[in-house]
């Protein structure tokens, strides 16, 4: 046994000490954050410019890439690490600010007005990261590594504590792994809850020699990408809680099933799989321990219903992916009929770390019934766009207006929509609600997979409602009635409101649809579906009687329902919106006051938007 | 039963343990609103109707099990709990399933005027249950743009009538694994996407893919999306009388529900409990029954006079049938009588012809088409167990963990046992070995598959009991205490080997070593056979054989395991317990045994020969040499069902008279002296005994045909006019004396029969019937089964430079026997109008011929011309050709030489040329 501990050991000290002088090596180093998020804001030129700059000026200069830190508003980040003096984060980086900061490295200086914060070290009038507003409140757990080391090293995560949490789950009984998560509280971060210990005791016990674990990278609800952050920025932290999950309910055999559409995460997971493999830290007698597990990479078609756990088992067995009435649950009976776990991405990347640190201290994080952090992606209307991790309890008001800094262009918060298209919308009164699944509930919400979505007082709320609708019934597997019916009919419904063709009885049956599709329905996704048409009725009644009664949208979003027309006070004939609007409607000389002619015009918003003055009006 | 306590809606009620919420309900008189659940098939739990309330202590029950909205649960799918209480109406559940109902018919074409499911629609029934106003309806519906598919020559499918149930994609999965429907697209409208539906094959029109047409899906669809093609606007539901029979087709027996509308036969669906079919049925039993009203019916007696059939009264023909049968009884004796019973006919009609031949004649010539196809299962298994039937039950092979199946295309020949096998191994994890030369349906699901060379049965039965033996697997416990001679079998087979045996048969030896260790491992394994088997010179040695490797493995007298014959005709079983043989009375007690005799001559006041008579060939061979001048065929056609008919020809010209006895003037009635019209199985009561040995019902559902009797009553009508009057009142009587002189029968009496029949042996009126033989003993005199050493014989005929291929022959799914019920049947006709030869590609190659081209087929004995029909089922320089059509009747070209204990034609292997045309 000491001979074991003795290789397990071995093997982690020497990839320890690599990654330490990886990390903070004895020169300078750049790193660029490089997850979709900083590529889509144009990070790859950014990298291409700091390495051609390193090499043309033969620089002693590391260049290295990392993921995402979190505060996607202000990528593209780069951070700069300065050895014994400071490490820096660069905001809004541009190819040639990020030459200009090269220059500025090298000379051992930091380029303090377009500094973010310090991650380490202190630089003079730059403030550390704990003082700003959008870290401030935060708690970094799960994301403790995205944005600090490089994804596809196993020695930097391993120099940030990674696999010290499987090589003591080895030394341990996997029953004592199980208790270990009971007791730390942990619950299911893909949506329902679920308490991760009891569902990997229930797949312990229940009786097969094959059993499976799958990790849930499917995360599908538009706006939500803490999944995808997780996986391109910390992918070994979720395949050693996958590994961990396995030992504890004897699996020799995983799957990671993600999106089609997240090939960044997908090549970073497959890289941690295969570094694991040439480490001894998968595949066969894992650590010298005796435990054998692999772990496969399922890539989805392209179907929101496949992250729901059943139908997800199906397409990974390559079966039409409906989910199917439970129980059985999967625990018992999942992945070719045999015992399976699944958790999703963010709950195994917490099991490391759980497990690693004691049970204790994670449920000493959170509320009386929801223990640790999560991870919410933030965004639609709000200043602050990005990924934030906070503990379990903090109020919606901290996270939308401390975190996310508000509403921008001075307008009012309307509501925030928790959980995705299957949340619900909740109301400035709700704000200081605080935040857990149980609270989350009752107001008509859920957690879901953290997806937080905000609106200001020019998001119609009949609309937003439709256009979750609208993504629904798309979505839908159609397999049984009152989901694939129901939400097909209130859809329908919904657009006749916005089209003015609304009903007072049309509430009523909108309400009894939206509560038998809730009730009836198969799965998760009819059972969740009604949530923003019912919080909508309950909080923002007043706005489908406005479409309904008064044919009009007081937040002028509903096309049928508006009219754009020229202030005739604030025009000052400048041609602007002649200019761009696309359809010919606007007509006016020169310093004279335009005119819209109603019959041509198409809603677009282009004048709107193009108009200096405020001159166009919305009624 | 071990049973749970639950309370649905305040009802304390004891439920089946490991039922579900719904059928417990259903079961106690409680109907909870459904409309995806079905009997037979897997619960999916899609309608969303069955939702209700479940509570266990203090919990209330929900799918994601810590409550966070009030998801409720279908009774359907969830698994009745002790103490549970469950609400399943009350009025919150109502108005959401009216709102379920409201979505559902909202996407519904509701022409319930000409819909055929009127009246039996389920989505209707609930409609008006719930009180829903067509007048009043909250959601709009789409327009019904979806074409109706009318491809297929026998279902219609309405997608715009679809609620999509998936009733139809679970019965074509589960109950015939055709997996022909399937869903396709999902719940969203969007140009990008279908919206979700049932598509046939790859979105094919329906005619165009595998569909079997066996019409599982009509039978489960509860709406009017899935309709019968051929009996639209033939009546509506409740204009119909039902009436339950058996089906008149192959040995499975499956329990028909006629739908009749003045007098006329409409059209027929599976009774949900027949106790061997299950709620399906083939394409020849829901849509292949129309002959009973075809036009060729004969409706009169006929005459041959110069040649030509005039028509007659009944008792002209009488007299003239009995005049000239009791001038050659005077003439020549006795036993130039002979006479040809049918397994068609029912047990009572057999019992009376094999009666009338016996008393009247005074011969025991007299055999049925039993003689070519099973008589060496008879002789075999009642030589090495006393008992000549299938040992266990049709529904039993889901007790098996593993199935043998040699010599039967099940799928086709039996097809509801066939579609039960796929299903078992698709959705039980049954393990199937295959053996055949032909690459049958169901070696897609086999786990192992042989393909031995034609008549090389022996040499891999003896090979796997040689691996068996030699790798100790057999049942020692059971060979010491159950059976005799094993010494001689293990020294046998000890020169078996695997390498032997694939010279012989072209087995590969690791393969057959495989196998031998499947079935020798397993905890139940059944053997199941049929023709190809038993139709060979070697027939009987083929069936020891089987009963061998049986014996060896212990696979005996238990549920799950046997040696299960699959008998081919609605009655051979029957005609056979019935004594239609010329060695034995019914119940198969032997001529030859004087007291057995003495009881038959005190029962039936005659004198009865002694000695066996003549067998079918042998029957057929004595008329060409003119020994039997007189035969009376009742209900079987040899002009088509013999071998070498052009022989069997020459043999019936040779007879003095020849009579008749048939619904169709078949290819033998042309050449008869005077025919008779008989009635179909729909025109008069009667009982069929099954392949498993369960005696049931058919029942008179149509007026007879014109002025045809019924069998049994033209035989007592004969026997009056023969001077030997065997009197009967009806088909129940009968029985009675059936069950006075046959022990297996003793306790079969109609008044017990209504429900699931009665399977034999069933000695007394309390008898429960057997679903399996020999459990504790074998039904040998000494309760001992026999092991048999033998050794491997090659067949009679093999090929030589002259007919250089193998020619074997069988059955169609969609056609039977010889045809003349089947090809006058118009959806069966439709669908396969005409017989082929199946050709492997090398040989087409070789002959140049593309598919459907002109063939000669030649043998030593006869030649005809068929369509080929290039296919990889055959082997190489093996060919095969169904034997149901008379313009290429295969039996012009096979082999009669007989197997010489059992009597039994070479079918399954001939030499043959094979020619372009």
């Amino acid at each position: 046994m000491e001979g074991v501990m003795t290789s397990r050991s071995g093997v982690l000290e020497s990839l320890r000490a690599e990654g330490v002088k990886s990390i903070s090596p004895d020169c300078s180093k750049i790193t660029v954050g490089m997850a979709t998020c900083g590529i889509a804001q144009g990070a790859r030129g950014i990298f291409a410019a700091i390495e051609e700059e390193v090499a043309a000026s033969k620089l002693d200069i590391a260049v290295e890439s990392t993921a995402c830190i979190g505060f996607c508003q202000v990528e593209p980040i780069v951070e700069v690490y300065l050895p014994g003096k400071s490490r820096t984060l660069y905001q809004q980086m541009t190819p040639d600010k990020s030459r200009e900061l090269v220059a500025a490295t090298a000379r051992g200086e930091v380029k303090k007005e377009w500094a973010l914060c310090t991650v380490e070290g202190t630089a003079e009038g730059i403030p550390a990261m704990k003082e700003i507003p959008f870290y401030k409140k935060q708690l970094k757990v799960v994301t403790r590594n995205c944005g600090f080391i490089s994804p596809r090293s196993i020695a930097e995560y391993i120099a940030r504590d990674g696999y010290l949490a499987l090589s003591k789950a080895l030394g341990m009984k996997s029953d004592e792994v199980i208790d270990e998560m009971s007791h730390s509280g942990l619950r299911g971060r893909g949506g329902a809850g679920f308490p991760t210990g009891k569902k990997w005791s229930f797949a312990r016990n229940a009786p097969g020699d094959q059993k499976y674990v799958i990790c849930n990278g499917d995360e599908g609800d538009p706006g939500a990408y803490m999944d995808r952050a997780v996986m391109e920025g910390d992918p070994f932290a979720v395949l050693e809680g996958l590994t961990i999950a396995a030992y504890a309910i004897g699996s020799s055999q995983g799957f990671l099933y993600t999106r089609e559409e997240y090939p960044l995460a997908r090549e970073m997971m497959d890289n941690a799989i295969e570094s694991a493999k040439k480490y001894g830290l998968l595949g066969k007698n894992i650590l010298g321990s005796g435990f054998d597990f692999d772990v496969r990479i399922t890539k989805g078609a392209g179907s929101f219903v496949c992250g729901e756990e059943t139908a997800l088992i199906a397409s990974i067995e390559g079966k039409l992916p409906n989910p199917l009435p439970r129980p059985p649950y999967p625990a018992i009976s999942g992945l070719f009929g045999k015992p399976t776990v699944i958790n999703n991405v963010e709950t195994l990347a917490t099991v490391p770390q759980i497990i690693r640190n004691g049970a204790d201290w994670f449920s000493s994080m959170g509320t009386e019934s929801t223990k640790g952090t999560k991870i919410f992606s933030l965004v639609g209307k709000i200043n602050n766009n990005g990924l934030v991790e906070v503990p379990m309890g903090i109020s919606l008001r901290e996270i939308v207006f401390d975190i996310g800094g508000g509403i921008p262009k001075g307008r009012k918060f309307k509501a925030v929509q928790s959980g995705g298209p299957s949340g619900g919308l909740i109301p400035e009164e709700c704000l200081d609600t605080p935040v857990d699944y149980e609270h989350l509930e009752a107001l008509g919400a859920i957690m879901g997979s953290g997806g937080m979505i905000v609106a200001d007082d020019k998001t119609c709320m009949v609309d937003m409602t439709k256009f979750f609708f609208d993504f629904l019934n798309y979505e839908s597997c159609g397999k049984c009635a009152p989901c694939r019916e129901g939400i097909r009919q209130a859809h329908d419904i919904l657009e006749d409101i916005c089209s003015g063709e609304g009903k007072e009885e049309d509430l009523e049956t909108l309400g009894e649809l939206a509560h038998t599709v809730k009730d009836f329905s198969l799965c998760a996704l009819g059972g969740t579906a009604p949530n923003s048409l019912l919080t909508t009725l309950r909080y923002f009644k007043d706005e489908y009687y406005a479409h309904i009664k008064d044919k009009r949208c007081p937040a002028g979003v509903c096309k049928k329902l508006i009219t754009y027309h020229v202030d005739p006070e604030k025009c000052s004939g400048c041609r602007v919106c002649i200019k761009v609007c696309p359809q010919g409607a606007i007509s006016g000389e020169l310093k004279k006051v335009h005119l819209i002619d109603q019959e041509k015009c198409i809603k677009c918003g282009a004048c709107l938007e193009a108009c200096k003055l405020d001159a166009i009006i919305v009624e | 039963m071990e049973a749970v306590n639950i309370v649905i809606d305040g009802k304390n009620i004891k439920a089946r343990k490991g039922s579900t919420i719904l059928e417990a309900a259903l079961e106690n008189g409680i109907d909870i609103p459904h409309l995806c659940y079905h009997q037979h098939l897997t619960s999916a739990g899609v309608c969303r109707m069955c939702g209700v309330k479940v509570k266990i202590g203090d919990r209330w029950l929900n799918k994601t099990g810590h409550a966070p909205n009030t998801m409720h649960v279908s009774a359907c799918t969830t698994e009745v709990g002790e103490g549970m209480e469950i609400v399943s109406d009350d009025e919150e559940l109502n108005r959401s399933r009216k709102l379920i109902l409201e979505f559902l018919l909202a996407q519904h074409k509701h022409d319930c005027m000409v819909c055929e499911s009127n009246g039996v629609c389920e989505l209707q029934k609930y409609i008006y249950q719930f009180g829903i106003d067509p007048k009043n309806l909250r959601f709009p519906g789409p327009e019904y743009t979806e074409t109706v598919d009318e491809s297929s020559e026998v279902i219609i499918r309405d997608a715009n009538k679809c609620i999509c149930c998936g009733r139809c994609v679970r019965a074509c999965h589960e109950v015939s694994v055709q997996k022909v429907l399937n869903f396709y697209g999902r719940g969203g409208v969007d140009d990008s996407l279908p919206k979700i539906g049932i598509i046939a094959g790859f979105d094919q029109p329906l005619g165009e893919t595998d569909c079997a047409s066996c019409g599982a899906c009509i039978q489960v669809c509860p709406t009017g999306a899935l309709t019968e093609k051929l009996s639209r606007f033939q009546g509506r539901s409740w204009e119909f009388k039902k009436v339950q029979t058996t089906c008149p087709y192959c040995g499975v027996g499956c329990q028909l529900e006629l739908s009749i509308k003045d007098g006329k036969l409409v059209k027929a669906s599976a009774v949900e409990d027949g106790p061997d079919n299950q709620g399906n049925i083939c394409v020849k039993g829901r849509f292949g029954l129309d002959y009973v009203h075809h036009k060729d019916r004969l409706t009169t007696p006929l005459i041959k006079r110069n040649g030509k059939f005039e028509e007659a009264t009944w008792d002209q023909a009488l007299d003239l049938v009995s005049s000239k049968f009791r001038d050659i009884k005077e003439k020549y004796g006795s036993d130039a009588l002979a006479g040809l019973s049918s397994a068609k006919c029912s047990n009572e009609e057999n019992y009376l012809f094999q009666k009338l031949i016996r008393t009247c004649f005074g011969t025991n010539n007299v055999d049925h088409c039993a003689r070519l196809c099973h008589a060496s299962t008879v002789a075999g298994l009642a030589r090495a167990f006393g008992s000549g039937a299938m040992t266990n039950s049709i529904r039993d092979f889901e007790n098996a963990d593993v199935v043998l199946i040699t010599g039967s295309n099940t799928t086709e020949g039996h097809p509801v046992i066939g579609a039960h096998l796929k299903h078992l191994v698709t959705c039980n994890g049954l393990k199937l070995i295959v053996v055949d030369p032909r690459e049958i349906e169901l070696v897609k699901y086999a786990d192992i598959w042989l393909r031995q060379k034609n008549g090389t049965d022996v040499a891999w039965i003896n090979g796997m009991m040689n691996v068996i033996i030699n790798e100790g697997l057999y049942d020692k416990e059971f060979v010491e205490s159950r059976v005799e001679d094993f010494d001689k079998l293990e020294n046998m087979v000890a020169k078996y080997t695997p390498q032997k045996v694939a010279s012989i048969t072209g087995i590969p030896a690791e393969k057959l070593v495989a196998a031998a260790r499947l079935y020798a491992k397993a905890e139940s394994g059944s053997i199941i056979f049929a023709m190809g088997i038993t139709q060979h010179t070697t027939g009987t040695d083929n069936v020891l054989s089987l009963a061998n490797l049986a014996m060896l493995t212990g696979n005996l007298g238990r549920e799950g395991t046997g040696v299960n014959p699959l008998r081919g005709q609605s009655n051979v079983q029957g005609a056979c317990d019935m004594g239609a043989l010329p060695n034995v009375y019914p119940g198969y007690q032997k001529v030859d045994d004087a007291r057995t005799r003495e009881k038959f001559q005190k029962a039936w006041s005659a004198e009865l020969p002694s000695q066996p008579g003549l067998t079918v060939v042998e029957i057929m061979n004595a008329a060409g040499k003119g020994d039997v001048k007189g035969l009376y065929i009742m209900g079987e056609n040899p002009m088509l069902s013999d071998p070498n008919l052009n022989h069997v020809e020459q043999a019936i010209k040779n007879l003095d008279f020849l009579v008749v006895q048939d619904v169709f003037l078949t290819e033998t009635a042309q050449m008869a002296d005077v025919v008779l019209p008989g009635a179909t199985s729909f025109e008069k009561d009667g009982t069929f005994t099954n392949t498993g040995r369960r005696v049931q019902r058919f029942r008179k559902a149509v007026p007879l045909a014109g002025d045809s009797k019924e069998d049994w009553d033209i035989l007592c009508n004969l026997s009056r006019k023969m001077g030997h009057a065997i009197d009967c009142s009806s088909p129940a009587g009968v029985m009675e004396e059936i069950a006075s002189l046959t022990p297996s029968y003793g306790g079969v009496h109609y008044d017990r029969l209504d429900g699931d029949g009665l399977q034999w042996p069933c000695p007394t009126r309390d008898h429960p019937g057997t679903p399996y033989l020999h459990k504790d003993k074998f039904a040998r005199p000494n309760g001992k089964g026999l092991m048999t050493a033998i050794e491997y014989r090659p067949p009679a005929e093999l090929p030589d430079k002259e007919y250089p291929m193998v020619l074997s022959t069988g059955r169609l799914l969609q056609h039977f026997h010889t045809g003349s019920l089947s090809r006058r049947s118009m959806a069966l006709d439709r669908i396969v109008k005409e017989g082929y030869l199946e050709l492997n590609p090398t040989d087409a190659a070789r002959l140049q011929v593309a598919d459907s081209g002109w063939l000669k087929v030649s043998s030593r004995r006869g030649d005809i011309q068929v369509k080929a029909k290039v296919t990889d089922r055959v082997a190489e320089g093996s060919v095969f050709l169904p034997f149901h059509f008379a313009e290429a009747a295969a039996n012009r070209l096979t082999n009669d030489a007989l197997d010489p204990v059992a009597k039994i034609p070479e079918f399954k292997v001939s030499a043959v040329k094979v020619e372009k045309a």
